[in-house]
C-alpha cells in the first residue's frame, strides 16, 4: 500500500517534470486545441447529453435516463432494419471502395507525372463535384426503358422489362451502393496517392538487389508497409463514409426510401433530427452510430497490422 | 504480337537514350503487365469521369436538347448560351456579384491558410513527440471525425452565437480552423519523416517552430496540398446559410445555389441549362485549384534529400 502510494508520488512528479519540459509543444497546440475543444468536443459531449433526454429543442431538456436507448432498440423496428442496410451497405462499399482507391492510386504512380496528375483528378472529380453528379446517377438508374441502364441490360439480351431501379424495393439498395462506390475515391484516395508519392526511392533499389522481382512482390513488401500511416488515415475515412451512408439515398430515391429499403442509421437520424426535431432521440442514434464506428476502426487497426508480414 | 513487344522496347530505349537520367533501378516491369494497367485505367477513368462529361455537355446543350430522352452525351448544337445567361443573371443581382466573390475569397483565402498553419502546427507534435497527454490527444481526434455533424449543430449554432460571430464571414472561418480531417491527414503523413532528421536540425540549435517550417512542412508537402485542396473546397462550397443573413455578407456559393435553384432566375424549366452551367462552374475552380497544387508536387522525399 505504502510502496504504491510513493510510486503514485513519483508518477506524478515525473509527469509534471514531463510536462514542464514540453511546454513549448503544448503551445503549438494549444490554438488549434482550443478551437477544437471549442467547436467539436464541446457540441459532441453535449449532444451524448442530449442523448439521455427529451430535448426538442423548443423546450427545456429533462433528463429521462436510458429511454431513448431502450425505444430505439425495443420499440422502432424501423432502426433495427436501418442497422441491417447500413451493415449491407457498409459491407459491400467500404473494402470495396478502400481496395479500389488503393489499386488506383498505386497504378497511378506507375505513370509519367502528368498524366498521373490528370487521372488523380478524374478520379476525385466525381467527390469533389458532390451533389451535382447525383441527377447524373438519377438518369443512369432512370426507372424508365430507356435508362441507361435499362436501354443496356435490355439491348444485351439481359432483361426484358425495364427495372425500376430507383422504386422498386429490391433494388434501390443496390442503386445506393453503386452510386456510393462511384463517389468512393475521395479523401482516402488523395491520401493513397500522396503517400505513394513519399516512399523511399532507395527502398525500391534495395528490394530489387534482395530478389523483388516484379511490381506485385513490390508492392506487398516495399509500397504497402512503407503506407501504414496512409493506410490507417484511408481505412479510418472509409470506416466514417461508409457507415454515414444516407444522403445519395435521400436524393436518389426519396425519403422515405420505398419500404424502408435502403434506410440508414444517418437517414433515420437525420429523420428525427432534422424534420421531427427529436433531437433527443437523434442524439441517441448519434451515440449509437459513433460507438459502431470506433468498435470497426479498432477491429481495423489490427487487420492493418498484419499487413507486409 | 512480338513486333509490337519489341517496337516498345525500341521505343524505350530511344527515350532512355534521349534525355538519360541517373534513375533509381526498380524491379522489372513486364510489357503486358503494363498494357493490362492502362487498358484497366482507361476503363476506369471512363467510368469515374463519366458523370462529369454528362454534367458539361449537359451545360453545353441548346434549350431543345436538353429534354431529349433518352439523354445524349454528344451534343449536336454546342452552345455557350448557357454560360451567357448565367454571366446574365450574375451581373443583374441587387447585391453586386463581385461583391460575393470577394466575400468567398475572403473566407477561403484567410480559412485555408489559417486552418493548415494552425493544424500543421498541431499536428507535427502529436506525430513526433511523447508528451503527457499525447496518446488522448490523438485518440479524441481520430474519433470526433465519426461523429454525426447533425446532432451537434446546434450546440455548435449555440456558441457561435454566444461569441457574438453570427452574421459575419467568422462564423465560416473560425469553426473550419478546428476541422481535423485535415489534422489528421498531416500528422499521419508526418509520423514517417526519420527522427534522425529532428535530432540533427535540434543538435544544430532550431526550436521546435522553427523545424516545424524549415523541415517538416517541406517534407510533407504532398499531405499539405491534399489538406489545402480538401479545406479550399469545404469553404468553397460552404454557403453559411445558418449563420450569414445579410444579403451583402453572403458568399458566392450561396449565389449560385440560389440560382440553381430557379430561385433569382424563378423561370421554371428554362432555368435547368443555366443551372447545369452553374454546376460547372462551381466545380471549375476547385479543380483547378487541385491540378496547379498537385502538379507542383514531385515526390518530395527524394528531392529534400530526406534519407535515413
Amino acid at each position: 500500500m505504502a510502496a504504491n502510494k510513493i510510486s503514485l508520488k513519483r508518477r506524478a512528479q515525473l509527469t509534471l517534470r514531463d510536462m514542464k519540459r514540453s511546454i513549448p509543444l503544448y503551445i503549438m497546440i494549444a490554438p488549434f486545441m482550443l478551437l477544437f475543444a471549442v467547436f467539436v468536443v464541446y457540441p459532441v459531449l453535449k449532444a451524448i447529453w442530449y442523448s439521455f433526454t427529451d430535448y426538442n429543442v423548443l423546450e427545456k431538456a429533462n433528463f429521462v435516463g436510458l429511454r431513448n436507448y431502450k425505444r430505439l432498440f425495443l420499440d422502432d423496428s424501423t432502426f433495427i432494419t436501418a442497422i441491417k442496410n447500413t451493415f449491407i451497405i457498409a459491407v459491400m462499399v467500404g473494402p470495396g471502395g478502400y481496395i479500389l482507391s488503393y489499386l488506383l492510386a498505386w497504378m497511378i504512380n506507375e505513370l509519367p507525372h502528368k498524366v498521373g496528375t490528370v487521372l488523380t483528378v478524374i478520379f476525385y472529380a466525381p467527390s469533389m463535384a458532390g451533389t451535382a453528379v447525383i441527377t447524373v446517377f438519377a438518369q443512369i438508374f432512370s426507372n424508365d426503358s430507356n435508362g441507361y441502364l435499362n436501354a443496356i441490360l435490355r439491348n444485351l439480351g439481359i432483361t426484358q422489362e425495364a427495372i425500376l431501379w430507383l422504386s422498386d424495393s429490391e433494388y434501390v439498395i443496390v442503386v445506393v451502393i453503386l452510386a456510393s462506390l462511384w463517389m468512393s475515391m475521395g479523401v482516402g484516395f488523395l491520401s493513397f496517392v500522396a503517400g505513394i508519392k513519399g516512399v523511399d526511392e532507395a527502398q525500391y533499389e534495395a528490394g530489387a538487389i534482395d530478389g523483388i522481382r516484379n511490381r506485385w512482390q513490390e508492392l506487398w513488401y516495399i509500397t504497402l508497409p512503407n503506407m501504414k500511416p496512409q493506410l490507417l488515415f484511408g481505412a479510418v475515412m472509409t470506416i466514417t463514409s461508409s457507415l454515414s451512408v444516407g444522403t445519395i439515398g435521400d436524393s436518389l430515391v426519396g425519403f422515405p426510401s420505398p419500404n424502408y429499403a435502403s434506410h440508414t442509421i444517418v437517414n433515420h437520424l437525420n429523420d428525427y433530427g432534422s424534420i421531427r426535431m427529436e433531437m433527443g432521440y437523434a442524439s441517441a442514434i448519434a451515440v449509437i452510430l459513433f460507438l459502431i464506428m470506433i468498435i470497426c476502426n479498432m477491429l481495423i487497426q489490427k487487420l492493418l497490422r498484419k499487413v507486409g508480414t | 504480337m512480338e513486333t509490337i513487344k519489341r517496337l516498345y522496347q525500341r521505343h524505350l530505349i530511344k527515350k532512355r537514350s534521349k534525355n538519360f537520367k541517373p534513375t533509381v533501378k526498380k524491379s522489372t516491369r513486364s510489357f503486358w503487365g503494363n498494357v493490362i494497367l492502362g487498358l484497366f485505367l482507361l476503363a476506369m477513368a471512363l467510368l469515374f469521369f463519366f458523370p462529369v462529361i454528362y454534367m458539361i455537355s449537359q451545360s453545353l446543350k441548346p434549350m431543345n436538347e436538353m429534354f431529349i430522352f433518352p439523354p445524349r452525351i454528344i451534343v449536336s448544337e454546342p452552345t455557350l448560351n448557357n454560360y451567357r445567361d448565367f454571366g446574365n443573371i450574375l451581373a443583374n443581382t441587387v447585391v453586386p456579384v463581385t461583391r460575393s466573390l470577394y466575400n468567398s475569397l475572403f473566407v477561403v483565402a484567410i480559412g485555408s491558410v489559417g486552418h493548415i498553419v494552425i493544424a500543421s502546427l498541431c499536428a507535427y507534435p502529436l506525430a513526433k513527440y511523447k508528451f503527457p497527454g499525447c496518446r488522448f490527444f490523438n485518440q479524441i481526434i481520430v474519433y470526433s471525425l465519426m461523429f454525426n455533424a447533425t446532432v451537434t449543430m446546434i450546440p455548435n449554432f449555440l456558441t457561435i452565437a454566444s461569441l457574438g460571430m453570427l452574421d459575419s464571414q467568422w462564423a465560416i472561418i473560425i469553426p473550419g480552423f478546428a476541422s481535423t480531417l485535415g489534422l489528421y491527414l498531416m500528422k499521419n503523413f508526418m509520423e514517417q519523416i526519420p527522427d534522425s532528421l529532428m535530432e540533427a536540425a535540434q543538435i544544430d540549435g532550431a526550436g521546435y517552430v522553427r523545424i516545424h517550417f524549415t523541415i517538416v512542412m517541406p517534407v510533407v508537402k504532398p499531405a499539405l496540398v491534399t489538406a489545402f485542396i480538401l479545406v479550399f473546397q469545404a469553404f468553397w462550397t460552404n454557403t453559411g446559410d445558418k449563420f450569414i443573413y445579410t444579403e451583402a455578407r453572403k458568399g458566392f456559393a450561396y449565389v449560385v445555389g440560389q440560382l440553381a435553384n430557379g430561385k433569382i432566375s424563378g423561370v421554371g424549366s428554362s432555368y435547368a441549362g443555366i443551372s447545369a452551367a452553374s454546376a460547372v462552374i462551381m466545380f471549375a475552380v476547385p479543380l483547378v485549384v487541385f491540378l496547379i497544387m498537385q502538379n507542383n508536387v514531385v515526390s518530395t522525399m527524394a528531392t529534400s534529400g530526406m534519407k535515413e
